[in-house]
């Protein structure tokens, strides 16, 4: 039994539906999805041709039940899994021509906040959010100017010198947030950022958002929470079953709304 | 300001996995304390085997009324035309009972009024294993079976050779016992401390992928480590150093005076030993982390 489960495995995986790249690449996009399939070696499709390009400034909410493929796309962009088919360019850089080792460099440039907040649990705040400098050569004086800015920016001045454990999960949240953001990305790519947070609290993360996603950031934001996001009337790319079946701007979408009306809106989407 | 920067991680790892880190520092400290009283055990074993080994001899008696100048014949024969031999020493009768009577027999030789001791050439081979052929070609075989000396003023060769055996095979058994064990013991030291290192590695595993998410590459996350090895490598180093410093003083020392074994001549000294056992703990530690961490860091 075992040994004819190993045979499969190591079997040449059936190859993928011929698929052709769609379309030339979007010129300015930050981040462009051509026909992009994932397999995952267990045999699930992940992601199957998506195709979608989101434009510098945009905030971009991206939906789906869970399993529809909303990490698939994350964990792409973070390169931490490679596409079995079809190409992906961030900041008009393929990302297929990155290598292992160049992969870091790449990361820099993002700013990612995760569901599970993933902070370093030795550090206080202030060293979680300086790490981010020290990475990528941050001197001290660096980060003396910039890491107690951020942390004004997401309202934890007063928490600089706690340790993760002691924070509420908003508060670590945010934490993460600030760290995501520390290096001025041109993206920032939030996977599920609410999820493990409280209706009222999730608001304050959202409005965080808006507000970074105000000075020019592209702002991705997967969530599962579809009434929701039906309601702030952004662009919404909505996947199902590892493809994307809807992507459109909403509504009476604005661009032009304050910070507290945005939040005004999320707030509303709770009640 | 980089290396700044690691040594602080490093010491910063330290200090918040406080209960690995020292199960690492105490594994170290075992390790070396075992290790350094084993290497000089090891040595003094095998030094003396060699030493019983060296006494391995040929002993060529020579005829009670030899001239000077048979001695010096049969002298030149055993020394340039014998193969295999190393050293020759002349015991000549006058100093044959001179020794005696230093080991307090005079009064029996006194008794007999006249000297019984014959002249003596005492032949070391080069190798202990020689010894068969030095006999042999000092008194070949005849074919009647009886042995024959090859000089007329050879009375006998002796070699001693139930003796012989017995230290050559019970020698070589106690080197390659003691070798075995001392590659056992290096193994069991190696796995003991590079798995006390994977566990404390482990539980920081989601560190280090939060390190690689963040951007940071893969020797910007190792470095730390690697430093922190090669202080967790010193600290259990010293320490039993400092140990084994204080037994040599109080215990081995003293008791070396009484005992030929812990007195044998060529174990290794003990600055040597300190530094070749430092020298392994850091190495070791070192090495543990910068490669376990490999597993951890592709993401």
């Amino acid at each position: 039994m075992a040994a004819t489960e190993r045979h499969i495995r190591r079997r040449p995986e059936p190859a993928a539906p011929r698929q052709r790249v769609v379309g030339d690449p979007v010129p300015g996009a930050v981040v462009d999805f051509r026909s992009v399939s994932k397999k995952y070696p267990s045999g699930d499709m992940g992601l199957e041709d998506a195709t979608f390009a989101i434009h510098p400034g945009e905030f971009v909410f991206l939906v789906g039940s869970t399993g529809s493929g909303k990490s698939t796309i994350m964990r792409l962009l973070i390169k931490e899994i490679e596409p079995s088919y079809g190409s992906i360019a961030v900041a008009g850089r393929d990302l297929s021509e990155i290598t292992r080792r160049k992969i870091p460099y790449y990361r820099r440039n993002l700013g990612v906040v995760f569901q599970d907040f993933k902070l370093l649990p030795n550090r206080t705040v202030y060293d979680n959010v300086a790490y981010a400098l020290q990475v990528t050569g941050g001197t001290r004086r660096e980060v003396r100017q910039k890491v107690p800015d951020i942390l004004r920016l997401t309202g934890l001045s007063t928490k600089l010198h706690n340790f993760p454990d002691q924070l509420s999960g908003g508060e670590q949240q945010r934490v993460s947030v600030a760290r995501a953001f520390v290096n001025h990305p041109p993206l920032l790519l939030a996977d599920e950022p609410t999820g493990n947070l409280d209706p009222e609290t999730s608001v304050g993360i959202m409005q965080l958002l808006y507000r970074i996603n105000r000075t020019g950031t592209t702002v991705v934001v997967a969530t599962h929470d579809k009434a929701m996001v039906d309601r702030m009337r952004r662009r919404v790319i909505e996947v199902s079953h590892g493809r994307v079946v809807r992507d459109e701007k909403t509504g009476g979408y604005t661009g032009s709304e304050t910070t507290r009306e945005f939040g005004a809106l999320w707030r509303e989407g709770l009640e | 300001m980089r290396f700044g920067f690691f040594l602080r991680e490093a010491l910063r790892a330290l200090r918040r996995n406080a209960v690995p880190s020292f199960a690492a520092v105490a594994t170290v400290l075992v390790t070396v304390l075992v290790l350094g009283v084993f290497i000089p055990v090891v040595q003094a074993t095998t030094g003396a085997a060699n030493e019983i080994r060296s006494k391995v001899l040929v002993d060529v008696y020579l005829k009670n009324d030899v001239s000077a100048a048979d001695i010096d014949r049969v002298r030149k024969i055993v020394e340039d035309d014998t193969p295999g031999v190393g050293k020759v020493q002349f015991i000549s009768k006058q100093q044959a009972i001179r020794a005696e009577r230093e080991a307090g027999r005079g009064d029996y030789y006194d008794l007999l009024g006249t000297n019984p001791l014959p002249d003596l050439l005492r032949v070391t081979p080069e190798r202990p294993e020689d010894i068969v052929e030095v006999r042999d070609a000092l008194a070949p075989v005849s074919p009647s079976g009886q042995r024959t000396v090859i000089d007329s003023s050879i009375d006998e060769v002796k070699d001693r050779k139930e003796n012989t055996d017995k230290i050559l095979s019970a020698t070589r058994v106690v080197k390659l016992t003691m070798g075995l064990l001392a590659g056992l013991l290096a193994l069991a030291s190696l796995l003991l401390v590079a798995n006390t290192i994977r566990l404390s590695m482990y539980a920081r595993r989601r560190e280090v992928e939060v390190m690689k998410l963040v951007g940071a590459t893969d020797w910007f996350i190792r470095w730390p480590f690697v430093i922190e090895g090669v202080l967790v490598g010193a600290l259990g180093g010293i320490t039993a150093i400092l140990l084994l410093g204080v037994v040599k003083v109080s215990l081995v020392d003293p008791l070396a005076k009484d005992f030929a074994l812990i007195a044998a001549p060529d174990t290794m000294n003990f600055p040597l030993l300190v530094a070749v056992l430092l020298g392994a703990a850091i190495a070791v530690s070192a090495l543990g982390s910068g490669v376990s961490l490999r597993r951890f860091l592709r993401v």
